[in-house]
């Protein structure tokens, strides 16, 4: 049995590592395998991993994760700005940051569970959100979003308007006009950054995946299903939840310093609660608790994103035109509230069957199918990766 | 002095608002046990219904006027709305002008309907699901709602105008002797007025009407009400209702004070979450205390000599409130036992 198990994760995440790293040739039918798509599936593939393992594994459903992800770019911008190019400091200041900020707002917020968890962590969010846009403006540069620049030239030039790259410069970088980021002199741009993305996201998954096998993770799974027992039996469930609260932030930290590094802009908008909402619904489209669900699920709402935001009036007429007239415009009309810039309706909608119907997601769905086929109930793989919902 | 009385005076509309949602959310939530992440959308809707009525009541025809030419001497075109030619010119006018009070009644209908289509249709089978559900079904509706909004009304904020009779401003300072400098406009007094009004009416309906006793009956022990032989579900539907006609009534009312657009809902939403949250989870009087001390802190953190001393306060004032209150008295101000305790 336990040889069983050990058997499966191996596979699974061997599995996973190939497609993850096959997506371009796999995505080519559909049309999405350009980096960039590709690279924000990655990213935020590591996102919704590291919140599946809070939401996931303990049950408590943060509404401000967003902040983490302002918090790391913004970092990373600064270590753009400040020491040098390449992305692999930039990356580790902003984990750290991200962490750092994590304990500070998980050991505030986890004193209460349940929605108020929910409050308080969008409260800090949204606390993060707003200074960002007043008081913080000479660290964020507010609405316009922090950007990398040419090295200054006098030291009056603001930091801003003008980065010295300390590191960069003692090496003897020649620059000419911005630089891109690289890694290692590999420009993180199109498939290069795409791939360094998706290794990060198979190591996350790594992680992700040793984390719910580990005794921590059963912990956490533990505090999910009865917090009060665990009290009783004399076990101090706080540590472990700050534990899992600052290890999903650091993804978010990660996932936001990613997000720098492919695109050198940082802007306050990627704190918004919406942006909080956005990694939610992503881990219940997937899969609450699954290890696959989170990425799927941002797979799928990053491509249709993409696709259905690129389609307007004119697609949405030729598509029903095998249609009367009449009804063909009304199709028209209709479709083109969901489509274009009316891709959130279609996102709000998704929220809404999906947890109606399918409160366990795309991978609750697979495995009813499965089980509807198979005829022996696979009793073990139930308990552990059945997603019951939070509470 | 002045401007600490005016700032005072300031957080009372803001705070009346506030209240408002809060008061509906409150209700729901003590009652139906459904935290409602929409409700900050019914607000939106109520706004709106007033920027309907305003629309409805200029759709016009075009005709060749009677009196006025062009320069080239020829009849000019003239809009003339439909309404002008139903009940007359003056009242045509009088209707125009008094816009955004008579929406009151276009939101009330509305938002009632709307409220029990919400309740029957979807929220009714989320009782039973754990909170976490509830939050983000509603979190997907208030997307929805919003972007139909924003889909048929445009992104941009629609200005109201309050009736010409208090678009002015009242010279509060000489009511109380404090010198001329102390002006106010009058509609957001009427505001404060009105909100007053409502949060006593629903009060009294809570308080005084068999209804409003089995309520509150409800919102103590549910099961004991329904094992007493009262369709409780029937009731639920209804005060949802009310909830959402107090949170349309309450939108409706603020859009002389700020132009509605499709992001109101969630600013609202955020904060009026916070105003319940600090008032105590499924506390009415909570959720008013609470609703106008935010609004009146908020409009105190924005004078210049609290800004100066501690910069950006203005900004976080009610969510660092949030913090402290929720870990110094867990239960909010006036939480009851019970409620909401995992």
């Amino acid at each position: 049995m336990e040889k069983n198990v050990a058997l499966k994760d191996t596979t699974l995440f061997f599995g996973f590592a190939a497609v993850i790293l096959l997506l371009p040739i796999l995505l080519e039918p559909i049309g999405a395998n350009y980096p960039d798509l590709l690279q924000k599936i990655a990213i935020f593939g590591i996102f919704a991993i590291g919140f599946n393992i809070l939401f996931g594994l303990t049950g408590y459903l943060s509404f401000g994760h967003a902040a983490f992800i302002g918090i790391g770019s913004y970092m990373t911008l600064w270590s753009f700005k400040l020491l040098t190019m390449n992305v692999v400091p930039a990356i580790m200041f902003s984990v750290i940051l991200a962490g750092v900020f994590a304990y500070i707002i998980g050991f505030v917020s986890l004193r209460r569970s349940g929605i108020y968890f929910s409050i308080l962590t969008l409260a800090f969010a949204q606390m993060c959100y707003s200074l960002a846009y007043s008081v913080l403006t000479p660290i964020t540069n507010g609405e316009t979003g922090l950007q990398t620049r040419a090295i200054r030239k006098s030291s009056e030039t603001s930091l801003l308007d003008g980065d010295i790259r300390i590191i960069d410069q003692a090496f003897g970088v020649q620059e000419l006009g911005v630089p891109t980021t690289n890694f290692f002199g590999m420009a993180m741009s199109g498939y290069t950054g795409f791939y360094f993305c998706a290794v990060l996201l198979i190591v996350c998954f790594f992680i992700a995946q040793r984390i719910t096998r580990s005794n921590f993770g059963i912990m956490l799974k533990a505090i999910k299903s009865n917090q009060n027992r665990l009290n009783y039996t004399g076990i101090h469930t706080r540590p472990y939840l700050i534990t899992a609260f600052v290890i999903s932030g650091m993804y978010a930290g990660l996932a936001g310093s990613l997000m720098a590094a492919t695109d050198p802009i940082a802007g306050a908008e990627r704190m918004q609660w919406t942006a909080s909402g956005e990694v939610v619904l992503m881990t219940i489209l997937g899969g609450v608790g699954t290890l696959v669900g989170p990425v799927l699920g941002a797979g799928i709402i990053k491509y249709a994103e993409q696709k259905v935001s690129s389609w307007n009036e004119g697609i949405l007429e030729s598509f029903f035109s095998f249609l009367p007239e009449t009804l063909q415009h009304f199709m028209a009309n209709l479709g083109v509230l969901f489509v274009g810039e009316g891709w959130h309706t279609t996102l709000g909608l998704l929220f809404m069957i999906i947890v109606i119907f399918l409160p366990g997601g795309i991978m609750e769905g697979i495995r009813r199918i499965g089980a509807k086929f198979s005829r022996k109930k696979p009793e073990a793989d139930t308990n552990a990766a059945a997603p019951q919902p939070a509470e | 002095m002045d401007a600490i009385f005016l700032q005072f005076l300031n957080g009372l509309d803001k705070g009346g608002a506030y209240a408002l949602i809060a008061l509906g959310l409150t209700l729901v939530f003590g009652t139906l046990g459904v935290v409602n992440f929409a409700h900050g959308a019914l607000f939106m809707m109520g706004a709106f219904c007033a920027v309907t009525l305003q629309r409805l009541l200029n759709i016009s025809y075009e005709r060749v006027s009677e009196t006025e030419t062009d320069f080239l001497g020829k009849p000019l075109k003239e809009q003339v709305p439909y309404l002008q030619d139903i009940v007359g010119t003056d009242t045509a006018a009088w209707i125009g002008d008094y816009s955004v009070p008579l929406s009151i009644f276009l939101a009330i209908i509305v938002m009632g309907i709307v409220g029990v289509i919400m309740e029957r249709g979807l929220i009714k089978h989320f009782y039973k699901r754990p909170h976490a559900d509830q939050i983000l079904v509603t979190f997907g509706l208030a997307i929805v709602v919003g972007e139909l909004i924003r889909h048929y009304y445009g992104a941009n904020p629609i200005p109201q105008s309050a009736p010409n009779s208090v678009s002015g401003s009242a010279n509060v300072g000489e009511w109380f002797g404090l010198g001329p400098n102390v002006i106010y406009p009058w509609w957001r007094l009427v505001y404060f007025a009105f909100s007053a009004t409502v949060i006593f009416g629903v009060f009294a309906f809570l308080q005084f009407t068999t209804f409003g006793m089995v309520v509150r009956a409800g919102m103590q022990d549910r099961e004991m009400v329904g094992l007493l032989g009262i369709n409780i579900e029937r009731k639920f539907t209804i005060v949802f209702a009310l909830a959402a006609i107090v949170a349309g009534v309450a939108g409706a009312m603020y859009t002389p004070i700020l132009p509605p657009d499709y992001n109101m809902g969630m600013d609202f939403l955020v904060l009026s979450f916070v105003v319940v949250v600090v008032g105590g989870m499924g506390s009415l009087g909570g959720a008013v205390l609470a609703g106008f001390l935010l609004g009146i802190l908020q409009s105190f953190a924005s004078m210049q000599a609290v800004q100066n001393l501690i910069p950006g306060i203005s900004q976080i004032i009610v969510y660092l409130i949030a913090v402290i209150v929720l870990l110094t008295l867990p239960r909010g101000l006036l939480g009851r036992k019970g409620v909401m305790e995992d």
